[in-house]
């Protein structure tokens, strides 16, 4: 491709992923994939993203879209084994567990990393994000139980921060 | 009221597996917002309905209208990626709240220091790096080390 | 049979979605703070989307779909608004 038209394509898509999450939302909306339907969701597709310009969010770029799949390969168990753990921590809890906060150090700093991460913490039950520092590098969270605190750190780096960082760094 | 249509067998039992799952998970993500003792204990809870709760009854939907008006109906899926992109945003919010108003009101929860970090660790990662990601996560492996907080510190004195 | 088995789940499955529902409602009287009442709101909403599908299932319309998608909108922008406002305007980072 010409230096040009990479140019213009980069003027016409400043946000492709984006662009391309518009149009199928869009189209799911609707539930139709006629032309009109396409013509609509391709007009809001190249429009919509440019709002986002205005927000000055670091360019989004997805390196490895592999390591992305096996992210969700380890995410998708760990969804299913924490609703269980929370599960019986609900219906048979007794007066041995006990929640803490915990400081975890993170390796990742890319803002789509981070938010990813934030994304999948809160979604398996049992851990909730609270806040993380940049200068020190030391992630703040809830656990449900202590025990499992030990393993955490381990965890979400060799089982996430790996595959994060393949894929937005 | 009931205008349930009739389904094969294996698509019937599939949305009644499903939509069971369901509904016991937010039931038991709600019964634990009742029971669990601390504001922070509590956010927990309702995660369940959010993550396989809400999943759960949404995979019946599409299975049920999938079969049965036998055509792909998978517009669920905008659901799901909402729930999935607006829960963290809100338990985020909700957590940082509490603890801005437990720090103003002097009784923050208790969290020791961790300890000082390895210089590599806290260096940001290279962002347009080659090999170096991989290698650094590899040695993070090993360093990684937590502290926990003081537990009793964070419950609800009411 | 299997249809059967499968209006009988949904009815249980609308009767645990109430049960969540009161158990939300519940917390939100309860309190004791505002912050464990505006979980519950947020847990509430998510319930009820969770009731707006299994009726769509029961009446067999897509139409409720739209509903449980407004309710969704408008529980992550309450919710938004309601942690904001406890954070009395101040950011933390």
């Amino acid at each position: 491709m010409t230096p040009r038209a990479s140019r213009f394509l980069a003027w016409l898509l400043p946000w492709p992923a984006v662009s391309a999450l518009v149009l199928a939302v869009w189209l799911l909306l609707n539930q139709s994939i006629s032309p009109g339907q396409i013509f609509l969701g391709l007009l809001l597709a190249l429009t919509a993203p440019r709002l986002l310009t205005t927000l000055d969010a670091p360019p989004l770029r997805i390196r490895r879209p592999w390591a992305l799949v096996r992210l969700l390969g380890n995410v998708l168990p760990d969804i299913f084994i924490s609703n269980y753990k929370v599960t019986r921590a609900i219906l048979f809890s007794g007066p041995e567990r006990e929640a803490g906060h915990v400081l975890v150090p993170l390796g990742i700093r890319s803002p789509w990393s981070l938010a990813m991460l934030a994304c999948i913490l809160t979604a398996t039950p049992g851990t909730a994000w609270i806040s993380f520092n940049p200068q020190t590098g030391l992630l703040l969270m809830h656990v449900l139980d202590l025990k499992d605190a030990d393993e955490l750190a381990g965890a979400i780096t060799r089982r996430y921060e790996k595959w994060l960082q393949q894929v937005f760094e | 009221m009931i205008a349930i249509k009739t389904l094969p067998d294996w698509a019937a039992l599939l949305t009644a597996f499903l939509v069971l799952a369901g509904a016991a998970l937010t039931m038991i993500g709600a019964i634990g917002l009742v029971r669990f003792r601390s504001f922070y204990e509590r956010v927990h809870a309702p995660t369940l309905g959010a993550t396989l709760g809400i999943g759960g009854v949404l995979l019946a939907s599409m299975v049920y209208f999938s079969v049965s008006e036998t055509r792909p109906v998978v517009h669920e899926i905008l659901i799901a990626l909402f729930v999935t992109v607006t829960t963290p945003v809100t338990m985020l919010m909700l957590t940082q709240a509490t603890l801005y108003r437990d720090r103003a009101e002097g009784r923050a929860p208790k969290i020791t220091d961790a300890p000082p970090l390895p210089a590599d660790v806290i260096t940001p990662a290279p962002v347009a790096g080659a090999g170096a990601p991989s290698d650094q996560t590899e040695r993070l492996a090993g360093q990684n080390s937590l502290k926990t907080g003081a537990p009793g510190a964070v419950s609800d004195p009411y | 049979m299997s249809m059967t088995i499968l209006t009988w789940s949904l009815m249980a499955a609308q009767f645990m979605l109430a049960i969540a529902m009161v158990c939300a409602c519940l917390r939100m009287f309860r309190g004791p703070r505002a912050q464990d009442r505006v979980l519950a709101m947020d847990s509430l909403y998510l319930n009820g989307m969770g009731l707006m599908l299994v009726f769509g299932i029961v009446s067999g319309s897509t139409l409720y779909f739209e509903a449980a998608l407004v309710i969704a909108l408008l529980g992550f922008v309450s919710t938004v608004a309601l942690a904001k406002f406890l954070m009395r305007g101040e950011a933390i980072e």
